[in-house]
């Protein structure tokens, strides 16, 4: 199936997300779809979904105009979408999820699991996606369960499968094995959109790349274009793609953890016996696929979650039984992982979200009473040297692209003396351009001699930065190693492989 | 601000938050449509009640068997059935300065409970029991008016503390049950306002809340040593309101406190990852809510109505919800919200005495204000505003980028 995109255009009130696009997916083909955030393929792939209503242009399947007013009549014209995030009920088999919507029963409203587990079956045989049709979903990997969500839309006879940021929760092995996947679709004729903004996968895997800018297609580029001409091309000046940096000039240890366990509220272990320390004026990456016990760890040292047992020394005192109040006064910096969650508060403007840790503090306030003077001077200079790119300090922060949210939480951060700082997923959404700024500044503190974890689970963003990478599985530190080990030998460790390598660097 | 009342517990996760286009309607103007907005529902609302006033005049039901053969006869009928009840209600609550202070005093309460509701939305909670709170609040206050025997001045800043204090107790004990167990703000409020509702029937049936030689559950008056001196026919509660609702502005717009109640009711996570005490914040704004709550409760004893029934809190505690709603849960939209109810209630009175329109109207008005408050969209579409911002967009994020 050859699909056809001709001057699509979507505008909300006064702003164009999308001006005129013209994109066509030859059948079988890997199409990637490149850009940074804001850029515009939501919008598009909602438009191609039928999620969103075109202002102007058409969708033309195999040459026949089609208007799409909900997702199923796009799925009906053979376009099927994996979600980033997944789709499925986990209590439900994966025969189940996969006849979800379109139930057959034997009569009387039974259902015919039968023939949905045949059909399991006989698609993972067809495509090679081996999947056992009754196993519940939740007892499954995250890379398992993107293949369930892939059958789904191979049941419903997808000729074009829209891929959206698939790689962002699979680990290095199953990244590849989801391109193995990609080609032998593609070999079955199946045409994928691959919406990505990782460099590295779109050269591997694409036959041809669109790069996307502000709603405007900048052009349609062929693999061999290198890394640097892609990134160029979605940022739209040149980027550089390696943090300059020079070796660290390791300090003392500030921080120290040692055997530290946290249990989660559903009474599992999440962080086992954890030890490692942190070095001033070094950065200290820690790796590992997501879900493996980084969020608790770090939580447990903002003292945001209590430890169930060990301890965590800031300067040889022990903070462990802290709350996140003191771990910030004590001079921790903290990133969270979940921006919007976590980092600030949307309806807050960016003046507030500047302060949001700093407001009791006597630069911004007396007694009882805001200094909203002070307050204003801070958002002003911040918003200048960190390039927050917004209409004015008294904008609510939700209405800024995610780069610029990061840059707001980043730049709150730094604005104050640190000893330590955690910063976890600090790029995650982010784009090129924002990414570059925010390693920078990150390499700054470190060269300040303020010991920095780093918490990723990006290996480019581990390789670009850390000093020292310490690689988390299940809850444990399985190794820490030099920036110089192979990202084979690291993937292998993300995935449980070797349990022992310990490489002292 | 809108946000706040809509879902006050804002936690929005990356993949439902809407993102509006970078020019959007968010600016220094952004109170502008959302004034637009309320008005255009008090229009509505005043022409859906004009429609309710003629069709339940008598001389205007007579004209519909005739209605195409003489359309003006029934026109001119519904004309004056509907400016007789408007004007009465109009003339009845602001016509003149006895019926503007009456409007005040009534307002008055509204205005504090209100603004309890309205700060306690703001830290995220759904404040559902200022009618408890006011009760314990006239219960304290009360009791002290008619028991003590202290010089004028001092007896009624005792007898304010009291109510306020209890008020602010009866408050804290929802708040305190939401910081420690998590228990939901909605149930324990309701629950409390059952309590205090029983307490007051327990404490009127005792010896020392009963009337002298009445069976009645009703006690004694209040001395007036207690009660709030007047100026121009108008009791001091009034400006007590004006004050509290500056003092509520200031706390939330320029204080720390504010900063971390306004920033736990948008997003407690982000709050607690700043080193917030939410639970403590939790608390404190339920504490103030109710202290706010108590204050109205006061006003009413101490007021114009000097001693304590079952029914003297009325169904403020209640309606301040809806003003608070109505005044988008800011200090200034609840104080402007309580005088057009307070106007309202008194007027509707007027309106039943001398344009024999039932004085339920009022109750018809207010409730369609609200119902069309709580609809934009609706109000919108009939008045055909064009819409701002982009509902659409709400989708379009976490997909791609």
């Amino acid at each position: 199936m050859r699909l056809e995109i001709k001057g699509l255009t979507k505008r909300f009130g006064a702003f164009t997300a999308n001006d005129s696009i013209d994109l066509t997916i030859e059948p079988g083909e890997i199409h990637c779809l490149l850009g940074e955030n804001g850029a515009g393929k939501s919008t598009l792939m909602n438009m191609l979904y039928g999620l969103l209503e075109p202002t102007e242009g058409q969708i033309l399947v195999d040459g026949e105009p089609v208007t799409f007013t909900s997702p199923s009549d796009a799925i009906d014209s053979g376009i099927g979408m994996v979600h980033q995030h997944f789709m499925l009920v986990p209590v439900f088999t994966v025969a189940e999820n996969v006849m979800l919507g379109r139930e057959r029963t034997r009569g009387l409203g039974v259902l015919n699991r039968k023939q949905a587990a045949d059909t399991v079956r006989e698609l993972s045989t067809r495509y090679g996606l081996s999947v056992d049709p009754h196993a519940l979903v939740e007892d499954l990997p995250v890379g398992v369960q993107q293949r369930v969500e892939i059958l789904k839309a191979l049941s419903h006879d997808a000729k074009v499968l829209i891929l959206d940021e698939p790689t962002a929760v699979l680990t290095p092995q199953e990244i590849d094995e989801l391109m193995e996947i990609m080609r032998e679709l593609k070999r079955r004729g199946t045409s994928i959109i691959f919406i990505t903004h990782k460099l590295r996968e779109v050269k591997a895997v694409g036959d041809s790349i669109t790069v996307i800018r502000r709603g405007k297609v900048v052009g349609t580029v062929s693999p061999q274009a290198s890394e640097a001409e892609l990134a160029e091309m979605m940022v739209g000046r040149a980027v550089r793609l390696v943090v300059d940096k020079e070796p660290a000039q390791v300090g003392a240890d500030v921080l120290s953890v040692k055997n530290l366990t946290v249990v989660d509220p559903r009474g599992h272990q999440a962080v086992k016996d954890v030890s490692f320390e942190a070095r001033g004026g070094e950065v200290l990456g820690i790796a590992g696929v997501q879900g493996n016990g980084q969020t608790e760890l770090i939580k447990a040292l903002m003292g945001l979650i209590r430890p169930d047992a060990g301890v965590v020394a800031l300067d040889g005192e022990d903070i462990s039984r802290h709350g996140a109040r003191e771990a910030l006064d004590a001079g921790i910096g903290y990133v969270p992982e979940d921006r919007s969650h976590d980092g600030f508060v949307g309806a807050f403007s960016v003046r507030e979200n500047l302060v949001l840790d700093l407001y009791r503090s006597d630069d911004f306030s007396r007694g009882l009473g805001l200094k909203l003077d002070a307050m204003a001077d801070n958002a002003r200079s911040r918003i200048e040297e960190f390039d927050i790119r917004t209409e004015g300090p008294e904008t609510p922060v939700r209405a800024l692209s995610g780069g610029n949210q990061q840059k707001v939480v980043v730049a709150r951060e730094f604005s104050r003396p640190l000893k330590v700082l955690i910063a976890a997923q600090p790029t995650r959404g982010v784009d090129v351009g924002s990414i570059e700024f925010i390693h920078k500044r990150i390499i700054h503190e470190r060269d300040q001699g303020t010991a920095v974890i780093i918490v990723s689970t990006e290996l480019d963003e581990i390789y670009a930065l850390s000093d020292r990478i310490a690689v988390m599985y299940d809850g444990r530190i399985v190794g820490v190693v030099s920036p110089d080990i192979a990202r084979e030998d690291i993937g292998l460790m993300m995935a449980g492989a070797s349990d022992e390598a310990e490489v002292n660097p | 601000m809108t946000e706040t009342i809509a879902h006050p517990p804002e936690s929005a996760g990356p993949g439902n938050k809407p993102v509006p286009p970078a020019e959007s309607s968010r600016g220094p103007v952004t109170w502008l449509p959302t004034l637009v907005e309320t008005l255009a529902a008090i229009v509505i609302a005043l022409v859906l009640g004009a429609l309710l006033v003629a069709l339940s005049d008598p001389d205007t039901v007579e004209t519909l068997p005739y209605l195409f053969s003489y359309p003006a006869d029934f026109f001119s009928a519904a004309f004056d059935a509907v400016w007789s009840s408007y004007s009465a209600l109009v003339q009845g609550s602001v016509g003149s300065w006895n019926r503007i202070s009456t409007t005040l005093e009534r307002s008055a309460p509204l205005i504090c409970a209100g603004l309890g509701v309205s700060l306690a939305f703001r830290a995220g909670l759904f404040n559902i029991g200022a009618q408890g709170q006011m009760a314990v609040g006239f219960l304290v206050a009360g009791f002290i008016g008619f028991t003590y025997d202290l010089p004028p001045g001092l007896h009624t800043l005792v007898a304010l503390a009291g109510g306020i204090l209890g008020g602010a107790l009866w408050g804290g004990i929802a708040g305190f049950l939401k910081a420690r167990t998590g228990a939901h703000e909605v149930i324990t409020t309701i629950m409390l306002n059952y309590l205090a509702v029983s307490i007051l029937l327990y404490a009127l049936g005792k010896e020392a809340f009963q009337r002298e030689g009445s069976d009645n559950r009703q006690s004694p008056p209040v001395a007036d040593s207690a009660t709030f001196g007047s100026v121009a026919d108008t009791h001091l509660g009034v400006l007590l309101a004006f004050a509290a609702a500056v003092g509520v502005w200031w706390l939330l717009e320029r204080s720390t406190i504010g900063f971390e109640m306004r920033a736990v009711g948008a997003n407690p996570e982000a709050s607690r990852t700043a080193g917030m005490n939410v639970a403590k914040v939790f608390t404190l704004a339920m504490v103030v809510a109710g202290a706010l709550a108590g204050l109205a409760g006061t006003m009413q004893v101490l007021g114009d109505q000097a001693s304590i029934s079952p029914t003297l809190a009325g169904t403020i505690g209640f309606d301040a919800i809806t003003v608070a709603l109505l005044g988008r849960a800011t200090p200034l939209g609840t104080v402007l919200a309580g005088l057009l109810f307070g106007a309202l209630s008194v007027g509707g009175v007027a309106m039943q005495a001398s344009a024999g329109t039932p004085k339920e109207l009022a109750a018809v008005l207010q409730a369609l204000i609200v119902l069309f408050v709580a609809a934009p969209a609706l109000v919108r579409g009939l008045t055909r505003q064009r819409a701002t911002g982009g509902g659409s967009t709400v989708m379009a994020k976490g997909w791609g980028g």
